[in-house]
């Protein structure tokens, strides 16, 4: 049973959570997850591990409702308890002083999981940017956490209402050229974004490692769910990742593994509005 | 001595017909997941134990990975001491109302049955199943005392059978024992790959919840090698055993087999079983249901997969299989069971690569024909394809149910212990490995086996251990 300490709205469906986890915290690195379990009968969800204090025993993590689950989760409130909470999974993030600009493309709630990483390149002597994108205004999060660990901080919004109007990829063809001398470029967010992001720099030949979401079930190897091609071969996202090359992902396979349980992800959502306060759950 | 036991001359024994085991109708069975083989009453399997001609040097139990003293067990059963039995069984494995459902007892004691020989062996895995259940639900068997405590602490990686025989065998020698667990629930591939028709996942649990009284404490939810390494283990306990399991699916590597619908059978059976898939959206972890499946595989997981996917309502369940049924791998029993539930086998086939329709879900699996060759390395026919022989299964799921490899978290994140070129800790007999304190066995030893080689490799490196925490040698030649 894990305790849930706080928990804060950040835009209309994205949320950030603070668990007591300790067995997590005590071990935890940038660019890790866990696998979360609401309740008896609930499903087994990836989410990555945003922030974390090893002595106070808690960790971060930021979600969106998108499904039954997550809707789910949203509704409990501190004091309130989560079954199963399993981790760190996942590698660390590979984190070294690199011979040039460190760049974060966070998109959406992807922002919270490039925090840690960005951090980490920080940490360890990098000149550091990122550059954030959102919808609108009031969709943008983590912008004031990016800042304290960032060099430079860019914001993209679709409609233009914050920041420069336009698109991540925008944002970061301007950075390239202006010169800015970038050796390693991290997307996190939305599949798309990462492909775009990915495509814009091979012709620069700049490194480009990715954060991927893949569907899981066990988070520790064993099943195979979460698989996806990269160079040619099938990697395990769960266990040999979840960074992995930009360049190398085949990014239609893997965005038409997440779309496998659409229909039933449908279902799950509208059992959940009809029966979502009847679960034998942990309150 | 009881009502039911006989003085029998061994003609007479030999003249009992071997019991049969009752089963759920097929056509009933295959829309629920209750258990197929119903088990024995009190009188069936008294009579059954009368077949057992009580060896003095008994052939079975040196056929027995478990080592257990099997003719004992049944002239109890014979006796009408039905607790007495499960005590006996229950004094060397952990395991026996599961073993007596899963473990292939036609290659291991009742081969070596001396009955077998001339008549069918005594049915030994249905009477072990029957006295180890009548401990279970109709008479308590008091938990026996463990030995003073040792001070001495064990850490058990992984909660399945290789483990869960360690954790008792230890606990009982008085050792501090935790048993570690990556998933939210314990018994390792008892839990999440064998479904609930061949073993009642309660069996699991209470089998599990002896050792617990016997004071061996479980952690669940804890992936060694992620939550805490192999060598923060060592700095809080005396000794680790590493009974992983080998925990990674294989898959075919041929083109297509990342479609949607194309499931590693640890997946789809994880999914159905663990996650209880079935009662979707009640449970909220969906699994594809219905359609065409096709399971790629001929052993007892694909048995388990194609069987679990008619219960989830398949219009029609094919097993293809490169072999003929006489090489199937799986258990007769679970082959036989699959038939009468109305699984196709498409024997002499070999998929080369999978199909997939604009959504990028899987329609077919494309297919060579095959003849056999001459035995190869495993005494089995050879598979040769036939060329130009190119056809399509037609598929809306396809089930990659063709063994496992080594799961790398707890090799790559520990410091010391040495694996063979597949990734599968090296370990002498007794489970040591090249690390001192550290002992492994089971599949992450050997490589997919069953269960029962699983226990067997646990005992041995329960002794190991108990040796060890005893007089802290490390044998050299493991080292070098």
């Amino acid at each position: 049973m894990h305790t849930i300490l706080s928990k804060k709205i950040l835009t209309e469906r994205t949320w950030h959570m603070r668990v007591a986890a300790p067995l997590v915290a005590r071990k935890c690195c940038a660019g890790q997850f866990i696998m979360l379990r609401i309740h008896e009968s609930g499903e087994r969800i990836p989410l990555t591990i945003a922030d974390w204090d090893r002595a106070a025993g808690f960790i971060d993590i930021y979600f969106q409702e998108i499904g039954a689950t997550t809707e789910l989760l949203a509704t409990l409130e501190p004091g309130d308890t989560i079954l199963d909470v399993v981790g760190p999974l996942g590698n660390p993030s590979h984190v070294e002083k690199i011979d040039g600009t460190f760049v974060m493309v966070g998109g959406g709630f992807g922002i919270a999981a490039g925090y840690p990483v960005a951090r980490a390149f920080k940490e360890a002597g990098n000149r550091v940017v990122a550059v954030l994108g959102a919808k609108t205004r009031k969709l943008l999060i983590c912008e004031e956490m990016l800042k304290s660990v960032c060099d430079e901080v860019y914001v993209a919004t679709n409609d233009g209402s914050y920041g420069t109007q336009g698109l991540v990829s925008d944002v970061l063809q301007g950075l390239l050229d202006e010169g800015e001398d970038i050796r390693l470029v991290y997307p996190v967010g939305p599949p798309i974004m990462m492909k775009i992001i990915s495509q814009m720099t091979l012709p620069h030949k700049i490194k480009t490692i990715v954060s991927l979401n893949s569907i899981m079930v066990d988070g520790t190897g064993m099943c195979g769910s979460c698989r996806v091609t990269v160079a040619g071969k099938t990697r395990f996202v769960c266990s040999e990742g979840i960074d992995f090359d930009g360049h190398e992902v085949n990014w239609d396979e893997m965005m038409s593994r997440q779309k496998m349980y659409g229909r039933q992800e449908a279902v799950a959502l509208s059992h959940h509005h009809e029966h979502g306060a009847c679960w034998g759950g942990a309150r | 001595m009881s009502d039911y036991s006989k003085n029998l001359t061994i003609a007479e024994r030999c003249a009992i017909p071997r019991q049969p085991m009752p089963h759920q109708d097929p056509v009933e069975r295959i829309s629920n997941f209750n258990e197929v083989a119903l088990g024995w009453d009190k009188d069936t399997a008294v009579e059954e134990a009368h077949r057992c001609l009580l060896c003095k040097t008994p052939k079975c139990v040196t056929n027995c990975p478990a080592e257990i003293d099997i003719p004992g067990f049944i002239r109890k059963i014979a006796d009408g001491n039905f607790l007495e039995s499960a005590r006996i069984l229950r004094a060397s494995s952990a395991l026996p109302a599961v073993c007596g459902r899963v473990c292939p007892q036609e290659s291991q004691c009742e081969l070596t049955c001396s009955l077998g020989k001339k008549y069918q062996p005594v049915a030994i895995g249905r009477l072990e199943r029957f006295a180890s259940d009548y401990a279970l639900f109709e008479e308590e068997l008091p938990i026996p005392d463990t030995a003073p405590p040792t001070g001495k602490r064990v850490a058990v990686v992984g909660a399945g059978p290789a483990g869960i025989t360690v954790a008792g065998d230890l606990v009982k020698l008085g050792h501090e024992v935790t048993l570690f667990e990556a998933l939210h629930e314990p018994g390792g591939v008892l839990v999440y790959g064998i479904p609930e028709f061949r073993l009642p996942k309660e069996i699991v649990r209470l089998e599990l919840e002896v050792i617990q009284k016997l004071g061996v404490r479980l952690v669940k939810n804890f992936v060694v090698g992620r939550t805490a390494t192999v060598d923060d283990l060592l700095e809080e306990f005396d000794a680790v055993f590493l009974g992983n399991g080998a925990g990674a699916p294989k898959f075919l590597g041929i083109p297509g087999e990342n479609l949607n619908g194309v499931y590693s059978a640890s997946e789809y059976l994880t999914r159905c079983n663990l996650m209880k898939s079935h009662n979707f959206p009640g449970n909220s972890t969906p699994v594809a249901e219905g359609g065409k499946v096709v399971v790629l595989g001929g052993g007892n997981v694909a048995m388990d997969a194609v069987r679990m996917s008619l219960r989830l309502g398949a219009d029609e369940a094919t097993i293809l299989y490169r072999r003929s049924r006489k090489e199937l791998p799986a258990r007769i029993e679970e082959i036989e069971n699959a038939e009468a539930e109305g699984v196709n086998f498409n024997y002499l086939v070999n998929p080369v690569r999978f199909i997939g329709n604009e959504q990028n879900w899987v329609t077919g699996v494309e297919c060579l024909r095959m003849e056999l060759g001459e035995p190869d390395s495993s005494g089995r026919c050879r598979p040769l394809p036939v060329k130009g022989s190119e056809f399509v299964v037609p598929a809306e799921m396809v089930i990659v149910a063709i063994g496992q490899s080594a799961n790398p978290i707890v090799a790559s994140t520990a410091t010391g212990i040495e694996t063979d070129e597949r990734g599968y800790f090296i370990a002498d007999d007794d489970g040591r490995t090249t690390k001192p304190g550290v002992f492994a066995g089971g599949d992450i030893v050997t490589g997919a086996a069953t269960v029962i080689l699983a226990i067997g490799a646990g005992k041995k490196s329960a002794r190991a251990i108990h040796d060890y925490l005893g007089d802290s040698r490390w044998p050299a030649e493991i080292l070098s």
